[in-house]
């Protein structure tokens, strides 16, 4: 077959034409490098957070009261490992491997999601980051179903379908704490308390102070602004504090009938820049753990690759 | 050392959702080798019954056209409208057509 060169003003056009139509951006077609590099390091991110993600609720499976509980607790942190693997692969797709990747994470080179930053000190955690964490993120996740690169949609979809389960066990494990005694309702608010502001900047920066996202939005790659989902995540999750009977923490919060949405406060955004600097709670524990297990798993790789060879030699 | 830093291959998956379906893509995964890249794929891409059969190939035995799709490889097919039902005039009283 013939290949005719094609001018590259050609192919930025078709890309931007693909992109003008809602189309997707397959991985074999043609991209802007910038382009390329936002969603290596968007993807990325997000495996990553996932991987990390696994950490603070995987604490608790050893000591969650029943067995009922453990087998939640360890089908959702096994779904966890899922979305980080659904992500590096597609993530793969734009020409980056899976070793640099893994690289990239254990030399602190790419972030994690902050929220992971945070300890969890009490079982009611495990509820709480269900319901206000995994709802979170829900609310970023659900349009990105719509981004423009292929790949990353499709994952995206898989993993909005689980992340609804892991948002109802954790509300109805605090619907069953709430019916239990005055200590256990007293864990559920502690909880909330130390959760709910941490959740918030769980949407990053306010939009004002978030300098890529308008070049992400034109790209489609982001479909809706921090602020905007933001806002979308305290008007869902009002009602359910109600049903629930827990307070959230922000003396500002109030129906706005003017807007038709609520008002909340100024989360602590100096905060979130120590926290993505390093200086959060849990930073230097999380690393180190993920260190250790990818060190300690390296002769389950080395015999597979040895087992593998031999097999293959036979 | 040496061989934690080989990667293992890249595989791409195919699920079978239930019978009478095809296999279709779902995703990719390493394994060292066949056999490990199917009991992989059954935990990363069937954790909620979402299959009855698998398939896995190593991504590098693959060969595909190219994903434009105004690549010439598809024009044959452009104008033999002919080809679809469509484009037959039938009228309306010809029953079953």
């Amino acid at each position: 077959m013939t290949t005719t060169p094609v001018e590259p003003e050609a192919l930025e056009a078709a890309f931007e034409a693909t992109i003008a139509r809602h189309d997707r951006i397959e991985p074999r077609d043609w991209m802007p490098d910038a382009y390329r590099r936002t969603l290596v390091r968007q993807m990325a991110q997000h495996a990553h957070s996932e991987i990390i993600g696994m950490q603070p609720e995987g604490a608790w499976i050893g000591r969650a009261p029943s067995l009922r509980r453990k087998a939640i607790l360890l089908a959702k942190v096994q779904d966890e490992a899922g979305h980080g693997l659904y992500l590096y692969s597609a993530c793969e797709t734009l020409g980056v491997s899976r070793a640099e990747l893994t690289d990239l994470l254990l030399t602190g080179r790419q972030k994690y999601s902050s929220i992971f930053n945070y300890p969890t000190l009490s079982y009611a955690d495990v509820g709480t980051i269900g319901w206000l964490v995994d709802g979170a993120a829900i609310c970023n996740q659900v349009p990105l179903c719509r981004t423009s690169y292929g790949p990353y949609g499709r994952a995206m979809i898989r993993i909005c379908k689980e992340e609804s389960f892991h948002q109802r066990q954790g509300y109805e494990l605090l619907m069953t704490m709430m019916r239990g005694t005055d200590a256990q309702r007293e864990m559920v608010q502690e909880s909330v308390n130390r959760f709910w502001w941490p959740a918030l900047m769980m949407f990053g920066p306010p939009d004002t102070d978030s300098p890529n996202s308008a070049r992400s939005m034109a790209w489609g790659i982001k479909r809706n602004s921090n602020d905007e989902l933001r806002q979308k995540f305290v008007d869902m999750t009002v009602p359910q504090a109600e049903a629930l009977g827990v307070t959230l923490p922000d003396p500002d919060l109030r129906w706005n009938e003017e807007r038709g949405h609520h008002d909340f406060g100024e989360p602590d955004w100096d905060e979130l820049a120590a926290v993505i600097r390093g200086e959060g709670p849990c930073n230097a524990q999380r690393m180190a753990h993920r260190r250790a297990a990818h060190e300690d798993g390296a002769w389950v790789r080395e015999a597979a690759s040895a087992f593998a060879e031999r097999a293959g030699a036979r | 050392m040496s061989a934690d830093r080989r990667e293992w291959p890249l595989y791409e998956v195919f699920v079978r959702g239930k019978r009478g379906l095809n296999h279709v893509h779902v995703g990719s995964l390493h394994a060292a080798d066949d056999a490990m890249a199917v009991r992989h794929a059954r935990d990363v891409y069937t954790r909620r019954n979402e299959g009855v059969s698998i398939w896995v190939v190593r991504a590098d035995a693959i060969t595909a056209s190219s994903p434009d799709e105004k690549d010439p490889m598809f024009a044959p097919s452009g104008d033999k409208v002919y080809r679809h039902p469509t484009f037959y005039d039938i009228p309306d009283n010809v029953p079953h057509m």
